[in-house]
C-alpha cells in the first residue's frame, strides 16, 4: 500500500489511468520534462511518452480550447492549468464550449474532459496565485466542480473525472497538497461524484466545507469535542452539481449549520448552500445559518493571507456564536 | 545589420471575374461534372440563402447570417475535404456544410432557435456551428492533435473570418498547430468587413495570410471568389497536413454582399457603389462563363439547375416548419450525459409548467 501526499495521489491516478485508457492524454504548461509545477505530473512523460504527456506553448485559452476539441473527438484529456489565477482566458473555452457541447448537438459530440486547477492561498506564492474561484464555474451550467479535500478523495475523485463523459474542473487546494500522507491503494476504484463526504459525525452542527478548509474544520471539530460540542463535518467535494440531500439531512438532525470556505463571502459556494438549507429545512434550524468566509476583498499578498483565510480559531469562532445563538 | 527573417505572401487566383483562366487550371477542373456539381452547389447555397431570408421577414426563422458572395470560398472548401476529415465552421459556411452532409433544414432548424439543427444527420463528428469568434480554430487544433495521436491520415479545417483574425484564440491556434506540426488547416474568409469595422480598422497587416508567418506556417491568399483556386489551395494543404507536414492558413479574398446578419443593416456603414462593385466579382458568374464558353452549360441546364435547388429547398423548408418544438426535457436531458439528482426536481417543474401551457 502506498502511503502518499495528496498531490502523490493526483500523480497515482493520472499514471493509473492513462495505463488503463490509452485515450488518456495529460497536457499542459511544464507537464512533461518538468513535471510540473508542483510535481503532479512527475515521471509521466518518461513513462508515457511526449505524445501522451504533452508540454504545450503557454496559452491557456488554447489548452482549454484543443482540450475541448481533443475530447470532442475521442481522446480524454487531462489538462493542467498552472494556477487558478491563470484559468481566466480559459473561461470562454470552458463556459462557451466544453460545458455546452453535449446540450449544443444534442448529444451527437460531447466533451469529457477534465481541467486540472491548483487553487487557493496559503503557500506564500506570488500575486495572482492565491485565489478561490469555484464558485464562478459552479453557477455554470454544464461542467462538474470537483474539490478533494484528503489523498483517498484526490485519488478516487480524480479517476472519476478523468472517467465520467462529461468536462470536470478539477480543483488542487494546493496548501496541502503535502500537509498529509495517507495510505492510498492503487486499485483504480473512483469515488463517486456528485455526493458529499461526511467526514466526521455529530449532532449539534453541521459544518459544511470542502478543499484546504477541511482541514481547519477538522482541527476545530477536534477542538470543540474537548468541550463537549459534536460537530457533524461535511467535505462537499462536488461543489456542482451539488449534493443538498446530504446536507439537509444533516442539518435536519443538528439543527445548525456553518458554511466555511476560503473564497469570498459574497455569492460565493456558501450562499448557495444557505439558500438551499433555507428553502427546505428552514424550520429544522434552531439557530441562523453562519458562514466563515473569506473576506469580500482581493486575496492579499502572502504578508496579510493569513488575515484573509479562515483559520482554526475563525472556524471556531464561527461555530460557538452558531451554537449560542 | 543584416536581415534574418523574411517573407513572401503569394495570390492565387484561376479564373478571373469574367471567367478566363489566367494560369493551368488543377486537374479536377478539367472533370466536366466536377466543374458542373461545384457550380450547382454554389447555386444551391444562393437559393437557399435568399429562401432562409425570406423566411426570416416573414417571422419564419430568427436571426439568420447570409452566405451571399461567400459561395466559392465555402463550397471550395467543402469540395476539398474528404469525409473523414472534420470541419469546425463559423455561422455561415453552408456552402462547405451542405457538400459535407448537413441537411438544409437542419440549418434552418438552428437559426430557427433549435438545438436539433446541430444534431447533424452527417457527418456526425463535425463541429457545430460556432458564434463566439474564432474560438473554434482551437477546436479544429484540438481535432488534429488527437488524429495525429492516433495516427489517422485525417485533418481538421476550421474557417474564421477577417474579423476573427484579432482575436487571441485564432493566433493561439496557429501558434499551437506550428508547434506541433498539427494536420489542420485554417481558413481565413475575408469579406471586409465584421459587422461594421472595415479591413483596415481591423489590423495594419497587408494580407491576412501573413498571420501564418508569425506562427512558422505557410499562409497563402487567393480569390476567394474563384472557386477552382480554393478547391486547389485547401486541397494542397490537407495532403500537406495527411504527409504529417503541419498546418496551412489560406486567406480567400471575398465581398460580403449581405448584411451582417438579418439584423443588420449594412447601409448604415457602406457605400452602394462599393457593394456594387464588389457584385461585379461574384463567384457565380466566372464559373458559369468559364463553363458556357467551353460547352459545359447553357441556359437550359441554368434553369434546370434552379428548379431543382428550388425544389429541394422548399423540400426542406415543409421539413423545418413541420418540425414540432422539442419536449420542454431536452433543457435538461443533455446536460449532462446521466441527469445529475439535484436537476430531476427542476426538470419535473418544467414539464408541470409545460404541460400547464403557463410557460
Amino acid at each position: 500500500m502506498a502511503t502518499v501526499t495528496l498531490i502523490e495521489a493526483v500523480t497515482m491516478a493520472l499514471a493509473h489511468e492513462m495505463a488503463r485508457d490509452e485515450r488518456v492524454i495529460v497536457l499542459g504548461e511544464d507537464v512533461g520534462v518538468n513535471g510540473g509545477v508542483f510535481r503532479a505530473t512527475a515521471g509521466l512523460q518518461q513513462r508515457f511518452g511526449a505524445e501522451r504527456v504533452q508540454d504545450t506553448p503557454l496559452a491557456e485559452a488554447m489548452i482549454a480550447g484543443v482540450s475541448v476539441g481533443m475530447a470532442a473527438q475521442g481522446m480524454r484529456p487531462v489538462a493542467e492549468i498552472q494556477f487558478e489565477g491563470f484559468v481566466f482566458p480559459a473561461v470562454d473555452q470552458i463556459v462557451n464550449h466544453a460545458a455546452r457541447l453535449r446540450t449544443r448537438t444534442r448529444g451527437r459530440l460531447h466533451c469529457p474532459m477534465v481541467l486540472r486547477v491548483p487553487y487557493g492561498g496559503g503557500i506564500h506564492a506570488p500575486e495572482h496565485h492565491s485565489d478561490s474561484p469555484e464558485a464562478m464555474f459552479a453557477h455554470m451550467p454544464g461542467i462538474r466542480v470537483v474539490i478533494p479535500s484528503s489523498p483517498a478523495r484526490a485519488y478516487g475523485l480524480l479517476l472519476a473525472a478523468i472517467r465520467d463523459p462529461d468536462p470536470v474542473i478539477f480543483f488542487e487546494p494546493k496548501r496541502i497538497y503535502r500537509l498529509q500522507k495517507q495510505d492510498v491503494p492503487d486499485t483504480g476504484e473512483a469515488l463517486p461524484l456528485d455526493v458529499c463526504y461526511t467526514l466526521r459525525e455529530g449532532d449539534d452542527v453541521t459544518v459544511v466545507t470542502w478543499g484546504a478548509m477541511t482541514y481547519e474544520t477538522l482541527k476545530a471539530a477536534d477542538q470543540l469535542a474537548g468541550e463537549g460540542v459534536s460537530c457533524e463535518v461535511i467535505d462537499v467535494a462536488t461543489l456542482s452539481p451539488l449534493d443538498a440531500e446530504t446536507i439537509i439531512e444533516s442539518v435536519e438532525k443538528t439543527g445548525r449549520l456553518v458554511i466555511v470556505h476560503e473564497a469570498p463571502q459574497s455569492y460565493g459556494g456558501g450562499a448557495e448552500i444557505a439558500a438551499v438549507v433555507a428553502e427546505h429545512a428552514l424550520y429544522s434550524l434552531r439557530t441562523p445559518i453562519r458562514r466563515v468566509a473569506g473576506y469580500d476583498t482581493i486575496m492579499p499578498l502572502f504578508r496579510l493571507e493569513s488575515e484573509y483565510m479562515p483559520g482554526v480559531a475563525r472556524v471556531i469562532e464561527g461555530i460557538r456564536e452558531t451554537l449560542e445563538d | 545589420m543584416e536581415t534574418i527573417a523574411d517573407f513572401e505572401i503569394r495570390h492565387s487566383q484561376f479564373l478571373d471575374p469574367q471567367g478566363e483562366p489566367q494560369d493551368t487550371l488543377p486537374a479536377f477542373a478539367e472533370d466536366a461534372d466536377t466543374l458542373q456539381t461545384m457550380y450547382a452547389s454554389m447555386l444551391l447555397a444562393r437559393i437557399f440563402d435568399t429562401k432562409a431570408i425570406n423566411l426570416q421577414r416573414t417571422g419564419k426563422l430568427g436571426t439568420y447570417a447570409s452566405c451571399l458572395g461567400h459561395e466559392a470560398s465555402h463550397v471550395g472548401i467543402g469540395a476539398a475535404m474528404r469525409p473523414e476529415d472534420c470541419l469546425a465552421p463559423s455561422y455561415r459556411e453552408y456552402g462547405a456544410m451542405l457538400w459535407r452532409g448537413v441537411q438544409m433544414h437542419e440549418i434552418l432548424l438552428y437559426w430557427g432557435g433549435d438545438e436539433r439543427g446541430s444534431d447533424f444527420a452527417g457527418p456526425r463528428h463535425d463541429f457545430p456551428f460556432c458564434v463566439p469568434i474564432a474560438t473554434q480554430c482551437l477546436h479544429a487544433a484540438g481535432a488534429a492533435m488527437a488524429y495525429q495521436l492516433r495516427g489517422e491520415p485525417r485533418c481538421a479545417v476550421s474557417i474564421n473570418g477577417d474579423g476573427g483574425t484579432s482575436e487571441g484564440a485564432f493566433y493561439e491556434a496557429l501558434n499551437v498547430a506550428g508547434a506541433k506540426k498539427l494536420p489542420v488547416v485554417f481558413m481565413v474568409i475575408n469579406n471586409k468587413w465584421a459587422i461594421s469595422v472595415p479591413l483596415e480598422l481591423q489590423t495594419a497587416s497587408r494580407t491576412l495570410a501573413q498571420k501564418a508567418v508569425a506562427a512558422g506556417i505557410p499562409g497563402i491568399q487567393v480569390d476567394g471568389n474563384d472557386v477552382i483556386a480554393v478547391r486547389h489551395w485547401v486541397e494542397r494543404a490537407l495532403e500537406r497536413g495527411r504527409r504529417g507536414e503541419g498546418p496551412t492558413l489560406i486567406e480567400t479574398l471575398t465581398y460580403r454582399l449581405s448584411d451582417h446578419t438579418t439584423a443588420d443593416d449594412a447601409s448604415r456603414y457602406r457605400a452602394r457603389e462599393e457593394v456594387e462593385a464588389a457584385r461585379e466579382l461574384e463567384p457565380l458568374i466566372r464559373l458559369r462563363r468559364y463553363m458556357e464558353t467551353r460547352g459545359l452549360w447553357n441556359d437550359e441546364r441554368e434553369q434546370a439547375c434552379r428548379a431543382e435547388a428550388i425544389e429541394a429547398v422548399d423540400l426542406a423548408v415543409e421539413r423545418y416548419i413541420n418540425t414540432p418544438r422539442a419536449p420542454v426535457t431536452a433543457m435538461f436531458d443533455y446536460l449532462f450525459a446521466e441527469l445529475p439528482q439535484g436537476l430531476a426536481a427542476q426538470r419535473e417543474l418544467a414539464v408541470r409548467r409545460a404541460g400547464g401551457g403557463a410557460h
